[in-house]
């Protein structure tokens, strides 16, 4: 069961949406695949070290921004606008999340909300740079003409390019982050979720680690948000807004937090299942509330959680 | 090797630890003992710098170790368990070991190594010299109430301290497992040569492997010498007199 | 000074059921909502306007206690997050529920007859209602302060915010106890927005809007604390006012820096108590 090589099939999968033909379907695919790594960054905060936010999409926000204002008004690189993203919210992480990590729990919780609320002001009414609340439409696409010049590809439209290099870059940090938590520093995390005393008595500096933890969650949001304002031809205010937090929120919690796909897998799940519902109802909100109230009440390990426990009952469990 | 001198700590007006002083010589076996509420743990607490201390001084080999954070002090050698069960659990028997390891070698902040085989060796033969060994995949918070103990007693082993502070190790057990355990406990300290303060209440466990005993009663002491002078002292008896059940 | 009956409810909650309430400000609009409906039948004529009002709040209250009962109780055990997380859920499915019972349009309640005519102060016209809610408004909170330090119920309140095992252990019906907070504070809730609808449009998003500023207030006046939820909307109030007249690029800004500033300093409020 776990020979087979799951990441790299749907790396490939993923690479042949475009073959489909279908405008639509790699919209879809580029959108759930930007929302798998801006969750899984915050599953690395959530599920891993035991933190939860509420302010995540303040990173994700100031990415988008970054870039956006990079590319269109300075007209630099994507290759240079892109990491900026990452640096700089890594930057504004290192600096929301000194004051962050001094709290527990609610107060962490409202902290980091808090953050994003003055990231999502700032965003709101600094018109002069970032557009203020009609935000910055018409974010130019990266030079992607080199896509062009290559056999296979010179059929496919600019966007499906885009798809391209999307999935490329986030496989990249995908995997970046699978390293990450599979390293020591990844365990010393694990330690601080179950038990920071203990951690603490083990010599795991916890506050260290968890600042850590919130930079390298901060940047990899930013990088989502980067790849996100040029995907969505355009940065708006609302990424910032305390109701995208909740979104990547609820999305980790979908997936799992106990597994690093999780949260893909919530993403994936999330906007299939917004997209089919939003064509026969209105009532998103409440549907998504009810589908909550079930993984509430029923598979707290979300979707990844319950499939875990069938797969364990299916084939033999693993050893240590 | 251990100097407590005048440790105070007070909470909200009631005085939990008052100006207690005493001696833990090097490579020996001393007790704290006292009913319950004495005081015992949060004089732990205050050693392990785990709380901060309104007065007083905690010299560790000449070195004044005062206030010293938790995990600062366990890379000088002091290693500490838990009364309440205070593991990682829901990771498994192995993990929990090997997260100590990793964090006392020093591999704590390595971002690219695989986790899985890092010091595995170490990890088992640790586990082989508590009896814990065939249930290294099992899950920590699944283990029986004794076996839980014991896995954190490896905890505090892995991070090879010098001084071993083991915070009531017998608590809950039956008369079966508290002989187990303190047989156990008494073994490795002397395979390993460490210095062993622990505290308890029952009485038998300490004077059956204890050299030097200190009794705390409401925050201070009111004995402290072998187990026979403490036996005999007059305070000690009326204290306990009344205690026992 | 609606804002500080919705904080009171939210403070409330947090101080003895250790959660915070995202549904709170759907059950303001609800309340808002329900009085809007009992208008729409009754009219409010004859003082009829006070008993929507009241009807709407014990209507909040009802569905507050329903919830807690039937399905919050579930989720005692488990983990602050999942608490937290259902009453966002909570929120959607109520929230969506408003618009499809009454639609995406504006509402509004006119002001009961007695009090339809307005002031002139200072050069300034203010009508009596907005006047009259002023007033209530500290009223209200002296009730709700007399009921907490008074009453049976109240004592009790105190002590489970204070120390719930030991409550417990003392053999109070710490479930039923729980039960009434939620009941009490959705009463809250469900006033505020019963109270504030002849003052301003009852839409869906009210409660978006105003369960941030309510976190915000609370934060500022301390978790649990009574007195701080007083203060922090007052707080609140003025910043905001301040901000709007002198700074109103930075007004938002402000609130938020403000609540940020609170919890770096003095995380549990200027006036509440350190959480154990």
């Amino acid at each position: 069961m776990r020979r087979i090589p799951w990441a790299l099939l749907v790396l490939l999968a993923a690479l042949l949406v475009p073959a489909a033909g279908s405008r639509f379907y790699t919209f879809l695919a580029n959108d759930v695949i930007i929302w798998a790594l801006f969750a899984t960054s915050l599953n690395l905060l959530v599920g891993y070290t035991g933190l939860v936010s509420f302010g995540h999409a303040a990173y994700f926000g100031i990415g988008a921004y970054t870039t956006g204002i990079l590319m269109k008004k300075a007209a630099l690189p994507f290759v240079l606008a892109f990491p900026a993203a990452g640096v700089l919210a890594g930057a504004l992480a290192l600096l929301f999340g000194t004051f962050c990590v001094r709290l527990t729990r609610i107060y962490f919780a409202m902290l980091t909300l808090a953050f994003a609320q003055i990231v999502w002001a700032i965003c709101f009414k600094w018109n002069e740079v970032t557009g203020g609340e009609q935000g910055m439409p018409e974010v130019p696409y990266p030079d992607l003409a080199w896509m062009g010049s290559l056999p296979v590809l010179r059929d496919l439209r600019t966007s499906d390019h885009f798809y391209l290099l999307t999935v490329l870059l986030v496989a990249l940090c995908l995997w970046i982050l699978h390293r990450i938590v599979r390293s020591p520093f990844g365990r010393m995390l694990t330690t601080i979720r179950e038990n920071a005393e203990r951690a603490e008595f083990i010599g795991v500096h916890v506050r260290r680690y968890e600042l850590a933890a919130f930079v390298l969650a901060g940047a990899f949001a930013g990088l989502a948000g980067g790849l996100f304002g040029i995907f969505n031809r355009g940065v708006f205010p609302d990424f910032a807004y305390w109701t995208k937090s909740s979104e990547v929120l609820i999305m980790t919690l979908l997936g799992g937090m106990g597994t690093f796909w999780g949260p893909s897998v919530g993403a994936l799940a999330l906007i299939l299942l917004n997209q089919q519902i939003v064509s026969y109802t209105e009532y998103w909100p409440f549907v998504l509330g009810i589908i909550l109230v079930v993984l509430l009440f029923g598979f707290p390990g979300g979707l990844a959680g319950a499939a875990e426990l069938l797969g364990r009952r299916l084939w033999r469990p693993r050893r240590a | 090797m251990l100097e407590v001198r005048e440790l105070t700590k007070a909470f909200d007006g009631f005085v939990a630890v008052s100006r207690v002083s005493f001696d833990v010589p090097k490579g020996g076996v001393s007790a704290i003992i006292g009913p319950n509420g004495a005081g015992k743990t949060t004089l732990f607490n205050l050693i392990t710098g785990h709380l901060r201390a309104d007065a007083g001084r905690v010299v560790l080999n000449g070195r004044d170790v005062t206030g010293v954070p938790p995990h600062e002090l366990c890379r000088i050698g002091v290693g500490r368990s838990f009364q309440r069960t205070n593991i990682f659990a829901k990771l498994t028997v192995y993990e929990n070991v090997q997260a100590a390891f990793l964090s006392h070698r020093g591999r704590g902040w390595n971002v690219f190594a695989s986790v899985r085989d890092l010091y595995r060796d170490e990890t088992m033969s640790l586990l082989e010299s508590l009896g814990l060994a065939t249930r290294a995949g099992e899950i920590a918070g699944f283990l029986s109430h004794g076996a839980q103990k014991q896995l954190e007693l490896g905890l505090a082993l892995a991070l090879e301290p010098d001084i071993l502070l083991l915070d009531e190790p017998t608590a809950g057990m039956s008369a079966t497992e508290t002989r187990e355990t303190i047989r156990l406990i008494d073994r490795v300290a002397r395979d390993r040569g460490l210095t062993l303060l622990f505290t308890e209440h029952d009485m038998e466990v300490v004077f059956s492997i204890a050299q030097k005993v200190t009794v705390l009663h409401q925050g201070r002491v009111i004995a402290d010498g072998s187990p026979a002078q403490v036996r005999a002292d007059a305070e000690v008896r009326r204290v306990y007199l009344g205690e026992r059940h | 000074m609606f804002l500080f009956l919705i904080a009171a409810g939210l403070s409330l909650i947090f101080g003895v059921l250790r959660v915070l309430n995202f549904a709170h400000g759907t059950f303001y609009m609800l309340g808002a909502y329900t009085t809007y409906q009992l208008v729409q039948w009754l009219g409010v004529s004859g003082g009829r306007f006070w008993l929507t009002a009241l009807g709407g709040a014990l209507a909040i209250a009802a569905l507050g206690g329903l919830v807690e009962r039937f399905l919050f109780r579930r989720l005692y055990g488990k983990d602050e997050l999942y608490q937290l997380l259902f009453t966002y859920a909570l929120a959607l499915i109520l929230g969506d529920a408003a618009k499809m019972l009454w639609g995406t349009q504006q509402k509004s309640v006119s002001r009961p007859p007695e009090l339809t005519s307005a002031l002139h102060l200072f050069g300034a016209t203010i009508p009596t209602y907005n006047l009259f809610i002023i007033l209530l408004g500290p009223a209200i909170a002296l009730a709700f302060w007399l009921v907490l330090q008074r009453t049976r119920v109240g004592r009790y309140i105190r002590a489970a915010a204070l120390d719930r095992e030991t409550l417990g252990a003392l053999g109070t019906n710490v479930d039923a106890l729980y039960t009434w907070v939620f009941v009490i504070a959705s009463f809250l809730g469900g006033l505020g927005g019963a109270l504030i609808s002849p003052m301003r449009a009852t839409t869906p998003g009210m409660d978006t809007e105003v369960i941030v500023e309510a976190f915000v207030v609370v934060v500022i006046g301390g978790l649990g604390s009574f007195w701080g939820t007083f203060l922090g909307a007052l707080i609140y109030g003025q910043v905001l006012s301040f901000g709007i007249l002198f700074f109103p690029r930075f007004s938002i800004f402000a609130v938020f820096a403000l609540m940020a500033a609170v919890l770096i300093v003095r995380p549990w409020g200027l006036l509440g108590r350190p959480l154990r």
